[in-house]
């Protein structure tokens, strides 16, 4: 920022608004992770005191990892997470191309009928999704997840990446063209590079959502073997009783792949936003 | 041989028509410059020499081979962007050498065509850099570089200087002129840049609304216009129209003379009031608002102290002025 323009005031107030803002955030994750590592009694007694050398206790943990099929869950959650958002960028980019790129009768009503996926909610069509998936034997695979995640996140995909896609220049793609390049290395190797931003922030608006979800792991994929965290977690929930330490244990291991995963993807949103600005 | 034959070629978007009928003949070794007001179609025209665009109708013809239905990589081509349009994730090297990989020559064939070029165009330094760490004028010689190593038989130009500062256009300009001469190969040049038409073309094809209008030598053009938006489109200040009295004017038409031909004269046929004066040191240029309330513009070559609001005479030689009819053509003197 500008000397000239700065104001002691001002800089302190917005500063002030975004840490208050960041305090906010994240006390539950804070009250969380601490809790995750108390006693059940001091989890009761004071939930929001830090675990002292009384409280201290790995037991949740122990229970989670004990439970044998906790990284089965884990490895699930992340088959499905990193392949539907692979599946929706490949897919969702291609669209977007195809939209941005070629003239072709329909190409606007092709546009907005991909688009209207985003109004309206994929779990309206859940019994219809359940009774394709039983008549096609995926019930209860990974597959049935990462395809009803990939149809989910599309409709989004293709909206924000055919608007990057339209800014790409269209003097590179031609002198692709000339050189004799293929519309699919076009695609992949001088297209895809530019829309990169582009693509983390799809990235990161699809993966949340995907490794936080419970409907759809509940109801196309309840057994054992293809359980996701989310799901698994709920073991931990019972009726009457609840094991509050392995429950927080479990999703405080449960942050830790989606923050990896947002902290690969947000350099490059960072870089996205900064990019046009600097340069 | 001629370089490119274009028979009736016609284009259109939906229900407008952006070409018109065009027919046009390059001859081996022509530097032929596009030239028009923006919206005009040259570039289009350029694009679908270059089988980027098909034409609706008509027939491509590039060396003796109809092209419409080859791709722009088979066509024997080459062709410089506005934009550069250099491939970032490349080196310099690279982005040249790209073309000749794709047509699957031998390696020795690739080092030799890029060292060749390299050397023509100075880029020694930088082979091993990327775009992004050259500037607009390195950036520019690579595209011709990545065009030059091609070998094409015919070289495409679509505004190739419009993004320079305007000393770098003009060394550019002489290079590209250079280069014409060292390869005497054939190439289209597209600008709305008259003086990069008049200077590089062997001929001129003046353009308007997807038709061409006139096709000449520069000198031919200038000296010769068939209608009124040739006359007026080429030549720097425009040429002056005059629709009103007192002079002998075509009925409905306008009469037309060069700034250049314009005198101060005491007892001069043309009275009128200076209302701006351009003092460029070389020449100075007077607008001038007549009796008849029409401006023109008065080039005077050197220095001149004319001041604004002074009433001044003008007066020109009948054979250096232009006669134009009710329908914008020529009539011949």
């Amino acid at each position: 920022m500008n000397a000239a323009r700065q104001n002691r005031f001002n800089t302190i107030a917005a500063h002030g608004a975004l840490i208050l803002y960041t305090l906010i955030a994240l006390f539950p994750v804070f009250v969380i992770v601490i809790n995750s590592f108390k006693t059940r009694k001091a989890i009761f007694r004071e939930p929001l005191a830090l675990p002292s050398a009384d409280s201290f206790s790995l037991i949740g943990y122990e229970t989670v990892l004990k439970q044998g099929d906790f990284f089965l869950y884990f490895q699930n959650s992340m088959i499905v997470t990193i392949g539907s958002l692979f599946f929706i960028l490949l897919f969702g980019a291609m669209a977007a191309f195809a939209l941005a790129e070629y003239r072709f009768k329909g190409n606007t009503v092709m546009g907005l009928y991909l688009a209207l996926g985003i109004m309206i909610p994929i779990r309206i069509g859940t019994v219809a999704i359940l009774e394709m998936m039983v008549q096609t034997g995926l019930v209860n695979t990974l597959w049935a997840l990462i395809l009803v995640y990939t149809a989910q996140g599309l409709p989004l995909a293709v909206f924000i990446l055919s608007e990057f896609m339209r800014q790409v220049s269209d003097d590179l793609k031609n002198a692709g063209r000339i050189d004799g390049l293929s519309e699919y290395r076009i695609f992949f190797s001088l297209v895809l590079p530019l829309v990169r931003p582009a693509m983390a922030t799809v990235a990161v608006f699809n993966m949340i959502p995907i490794w936080n979800d419970l409907w759809f792991p509940l109801i196309l994929a309840p057994a054992e073997e293809v359980k996701t965290l989310t799901l698994g977690s709920q073991v931990f929930i019972g009726q009457f009783v609840t094991d509050w330490n392995a429950v927080l244990s479990a999703l405080s291991l449960a942050i830790l792949p989606v923050m990896t995963l947002y902290v690969i993807f947000s350099r490059q949103l960072i870089r996205g936003i900064t990019s046009g600005a600097v340069k | 041989m001629t370089a490119l034959t274009l028979t009736n070629v016609c284009k259109s978007f939906g229900t407008v028509e952006v070409l018109k009928d065009i027919k046009l003949t390059v001859e081996d070794g022509e530097f032929v410059v596009f030239v028009g007001p923006s919206g005009c179609g040259k570039s289009t025209l350029l694009r679908v020499i270059a089988g980027l665009e098909d034409a609706t109708s008509g027939t491509v013809d590039i060396g003796g081979t109809v092209v419409n239905h080859i791709p722009p990589a088979k066509r024997g081509i080459a062709m410089v962007f506005q934009s550069y349009a250099l491939y970032p994730h490349l080196t310099v090297r690279d982005n040249m050498a790209l073309g000749l990989k794709q047509e699957k020559q031998p390696k020795t064939v690739i080092d030799e065509r890029v060292g060749k070029a390299v050397e023509m165009l100075d880029l020694g330094a930088y082979v091993d850099r990327r775009p992004s760490d050259l500037s607009g004028g390195q950036r520019q010689r690579v595209a011709i570089g990545r065009a030059i190593v091609r070998e094409p038989k015919l070289f495409l130009f679509d505004e190739p200087l419009s993004n320079l500062d305007a000393a770098l256009r003009m060394n550019t300009r002489i290079e590209i002129a250079e280069l014409h001469r060292t390869l005497s190969a054939s190439m289209i040049y597209v600008t709305h840049d008259q003086t990069e038409a008049m200077t590089l073309a062997d001929k001129i094809v003046v353009l308007r609304d997807g038709q061409v209008e006139q096709v000449g030598s520069p000198m031919e053009l200038y000296n010769n216009p068939a209608n009124q938006f040739v006359a007026g489109f080429l030549g720097s200040p425009a040429m002056n129209f005059l629709h009103k009295a007192p002079l002998a004017i075509p009925k409905n038409g306008a009469l037309g003379i060069r700034p250049e031909y314009l005198r101060v004269q005491k007892d001069g046929r043309i009275k009128g009031t200076v209302t701006h004066v351009e003092r460029l040191g070389g020449d100075t240029n007077l607008l001038v608002s007549t009796a008849e309330q029409e401006n023109l513009t008065v080039r005077i070559f050197g220095q001149d102290s004319t001041q604004v609001g002074e009433c001044i005479q003008l007066d020109f030689d009948d054979q250096q002025s232009f006669a134009f009819d009710e329908h914008r053509q020529r009539i011949p003197a």
